[in-house]
Parts: structure tokens; sequence; C-alpha cells
């Protein structure tokens, strides 16, 4: 669904990603987690051209995204949803036209069928009655999730989470997951997300990918990866205060 | 894509090559906000289609209405000062009467087309690179370009219409505004009479220096959507870049509205 062929992109000195390659399959959830700077946003920001790589392609099925303009790149970008870290949501419009608005912008619909649709979605991400707020007026996770709903409101392929559960209480980070998880298995979408957090990463993720120095070091089922030997990764999860994957799922459980 | 991958370079080595990037740096973003000012353009025909007319109207009222207050003082002023000045030279050659002719001159063709660019400059066009600054540093541009939805469209649009429109009808509210500011003056000052004064204005005055004055509001108004989109699109590094380009957008759009506004009148009077 999505191919990173040998992509090197670099910010001045310092190289973000180093010969990166890897291939992400229709219908999984591919997290990527590493430290703070390590290229998680970089890479998923290659994947909707917000950034170019320096070497290198990224593929979208068929179509090079990373070489693509005008229309062509319109019509790949239509395959995407992006829930961004910090939602992204437009401040003078209420929670309502936030989602309604890339339906009112590239379709032709009805008002009333927008509004229903937009309704749909913040019931499916539990933000039922408050389609009159503003974004200012609602806490950090409902943000996100208004973000969530309005990335999910065009029906996409594929959905992009750029840290959707950073500077939010534990709860609320495992709502987030839980509706991550949820939304895969109701719409079928291809996921990716990016976090730091491992608990999140284990729990929802098909294939966890941990980005280090510019590559991949680690790029396997939850399973595998916490049985890595990878130094790296060892560090990471003792950081977290993981060993199995029980500790995880007791954690979510709780 | 508006969203623009922020540059790294070496630092210069000396203060020639310092010299030398940051005039290449400006004609990089003088073909820049003229690319962007076409792609608005562009749009312009989808002013009034239903996604975007709500946009529009919201920009026409917020520049238009909402600058007539402060417009309104300054017009008057403006007409109240260029009188006394010229009031002031033309006592001393007993030539009062012919104060209305200068101030109208002076109004028409100059000051009320350059001071309604300057009040919209620092009010609106600083506005502009303030709201698109944040939302550039908040990734909502970036939301917008990946939705498909085109922040030259959307945002900037919108804006690029309400400024083309309200600039040349906040002058001809100058015009008004200034003529009436230097009546005050003659009657109250130069004890010229109004009816006079009234004489004087177009006895010296010609359809030119009515539109020459229209094309320059014309011309600012580009000059300030374009100069101030393009700061709020590049805006980068947080509070302190939108603080950058809020500053940048006011002072390169003062130095063009100063600079092309003498070589629009040169063009028309020379």
């Amino acid at each position: 669904m999505i191919r990173f062929e040998h992509v090197t992109k670099r910010f001045g000195d310092k190289l973000v990603l180093d010969d990166v390659s890897c291939e992400i399959q229709a219908g999984e959830t591919f997290v990527i987690v590493g430290l703070s700077g390590a290229g998680k946003s970089v890479s998923i920001r290659h994947m909707v051209r917000l950034l170019t790589p320096e070497q290198g392609r990224v593929w979208v099925g068929d179509d090079c995204i990373s070489e693509a303009t005008g229309r062509p790149l319109e019509r790949i970008l239509a395959r995407f949803g992006v829930l961004f870290q910090g939602a992204a949501l437009l401040q003078w419009l209420n929670v309502e036209d936030n989602v309604c608005l890339p339906l009112r912008q590239k379709t032709r619909l009805p008002d009333a069928e927008i509004r229903q649709r937009a309704a749909d979605m913040l019931r499916l991400v539990g933000l039922e009655g408050v389609g009159d707020r503003m974004p200012a007026d609602i806490s950090g996770g409902m943000r996100k999730r208004v973000g969530l709903a309005r990335a999910i409101v065009t029906q996409p392929e594929i959905i992009l989470y750029d840290e959707p559960t950073s500077g939010l209480d534990p709860m609320i980070s495992r709502q987030i997951d839980l509706l991550i998880d949820d939304l895969r298995r109701r719409l079928g979408v291809t996921s990716v997300v990016v976090t730091h957090d491992l608990y999140s990463a284990l729990q929802i993720g098909s294939r966890v990918a941990m980005l280090h120095e510019g590559r991949f070091v680690v790029c396997a089922p939850p399973e595998e990866f916490i049985a890595s030997p990878h130094p790296v990764v060892r560090n990471f999860l003792r950081a977290q205060g993981i060993v199995t994957l029980q500790d995880v799922h007791q954690a979510f459980a709780k | 894509m508006i969203t623009r991958e922020q540059q790294y370079y070496d630092p210069p080595v000396n203060a020639v090559a310092a010299l030398g990037r940051g005039v290449i740096a400006a004609c990089q973003g003088t073909g820049q906000a003229l690319l962007m000012l076409l792609g608005a353009l562009a749009y312009v025909p989808q002013a009034f289609t239903p996604r975007n007319r709500a946009n529009v109207v919201t920009q026409l009222y917020t520049m238009g209405i909402k600058s007539l207050g402060v417009v309104t003082v300054v017009g008057l002023f403006t007409g109240m000062i260029l009188a006394v000045q010229m009031g002031l030279g033309l006592e001393l050659v007993k030539q009062e009467r012919y104060v209305s002719t200068l101030v109208c001159n002076g109004i028409l063709r100059e000051m009320s087309p350059f001071m309604t660019g300057l009040i919209l400059a620092a009010s609106v066009g600083s506005a502009i690179a303030a709201q698109l600054g944040t939302m550039t540093v908040s990734e909502e541009i970036a939301a917008l370009d990946v939705m498909g939805v085109s922040p030259l469209r959307y945002l900037m649009m919108p804006r690029l219409v309400g400024l083309v429109v309200m600039a040349p009808l906040l002058t001809i509210y100058m015009d008004v505004l200034g003529l009436l500011g230097g009546a005050i003056v003659a009657a109250t000052m130069l004890g010229v009479a109004p009816e006079t004064y009234y004489d004087g204005l177009f006895e010296f005055t010609y359809n030119k220096d009515f539109y020459v004055g229209l094309v320059k509001a014309v011309v600012f108004a580009l000059i300030i959507v374009s100069v101030s989109c393009y700061q709020g699109f590049r805006t980068q590094e947080g509070a302190v870049g939108v603080g950058r380009a809020t500053r940048r957008s006011v002072i390169v759009s003062f130095l063009l509205i100063l600079t092309l506004g003498y070589f629009v009148t040169r063009l028309w009077y020379s």
C-alpha cells in the first residue's frame, strides 16, 4: 500500500532518514516508534508529500507520491486522512464545521447530507452533541478526536496518526488507542501511527517499527518486537517498564 | 501545495556572500509571492460560488466596514493638514482661494490612496500575516493541503477579492473626507468661502486625477495581499516566527507602497 524505496532525508547537516526502505501492507496498523527527534513524524510527512526525499521514492499503491504534482497528487492525497499532532483544527470554525470542511470543499453533496455524515463521525469518536462548540472551548483529547473525525469523514483508505496520544492523560490515551483499533476493524483502513508510547504501539500495532539514527532497526509484529535483542529496543522497553506483552494488556485492562 | 520545506544553507563565508544570499532570497521571495498571487487570481472567478461565498463576504466586511473608523479620522485630518500647509504657503502670495485646487489634486492623486494603503497594510495586512502565520505553525495550512483544499483558494483568494474591492471604495470615501477636511480649514483658518472652495476644487482637476488614485489603490491592494499572504504561508519557528512574519509584512508593504506609488504617478504624469 505504502512503500519507501531507499528514502534519505537530511535537514542541514542532520541525517534524519538514512536509506530507509519498507512496505506497509493494506489493512495493517503500522506503528513507528522511536526517541524524540528520531524522524518519526518526518517519515509520515513523506507519505503525504509535506516533505520530499533527498534520495529515493515514496509510493502509494502504484503512484509515486514523492514526484507527483497537481491533479495526480490531489488524487493520491484523496486516499489519505491525517490526524496531526495538535489536531490542526481551524480555530474560527466550530467542531461541526471543522468536520464538514473537507466534504464542503471537495464534494457537491447537499449540506444536509454533509452535516449528517459529520454527526455520524462525531458519534463514532464519542463526541455526540459538541458540534456547536469552538476548538478553543474543548479539551486536548476532544480536539484530537475531532481531528480524527475530520480525517475519516471522507472515508479514506489510509489514516496517518501523528502522535495521537501525546500530551494526553493515560485514560484518554487508552481511549484514543481503542478508537484507532476500532476504526481499523470497522472501516478496514490502513493505519500508520507515529508514537513514543510503547503501550499504545504494542496494543494496536500489526507491526511495530523502531526508528533509530535514521533507520528502522527492528520492524516486527508486537510479540517479536518485544523479544528483540536489539539494545535500543531493550532500552526503550525497559524505560517504559515493559517486559512482556502481558504488561501491555494488563495496562489496557485497567 | 503551499506548505514548503525549510531550506538549509551553510553560513555565508563573508559579507559579500551574505549580501548575495540576501539578494537571491529576495528574488526567490518575490517570485514565490507573485506565483501565489497568480494562483489566487486564477480562483477569482469562483469567488461567489456556494463554497467560497461566505468566506469572501466575511473578508469584504472585515476589510471594508471594520476599516471605516480609522479611514474616517485619517481622511479628515489628512485633508486638514494638507489645507493648513498649502494655505500657509498660499497666504504668502495672497492666493488662498486656490487652496482647494491644491488639496484636491494632492488628495485624489496621492494622499488618499497612499494613506488608505498604509492603513490597510498596518491593520489588514498585519492581521493576514499573523493569522496565516499562526495557521502555518500550528499545521492548519498543512492540514488543508493534505485534505486537498487549496489554501490559495480557501484563504488567499477571499482576502484578495476583499482588498481589491474595498481598497478603491475606501479611497473614494477618503477622497470625500479629505476634501471635507480641507474645506473646514479653508473656512475657519484661511477665510475662504465654501462656494469659492467648491469652485476651486475642479478648476484644475481632471478625471485622470481621480482614476490614477483608484489604480494606485488596486496596486496597493495587490501588494498588501501578496506580501502578507506570502509572509504568513512561509512562517517558521512558532510564535517568534509569527511576530517576524507580521513585522516583515508591514515593512515590505510600506516600502512597496511608497516606491510603486511614486512610479505609478510618474507613469501617468511624466
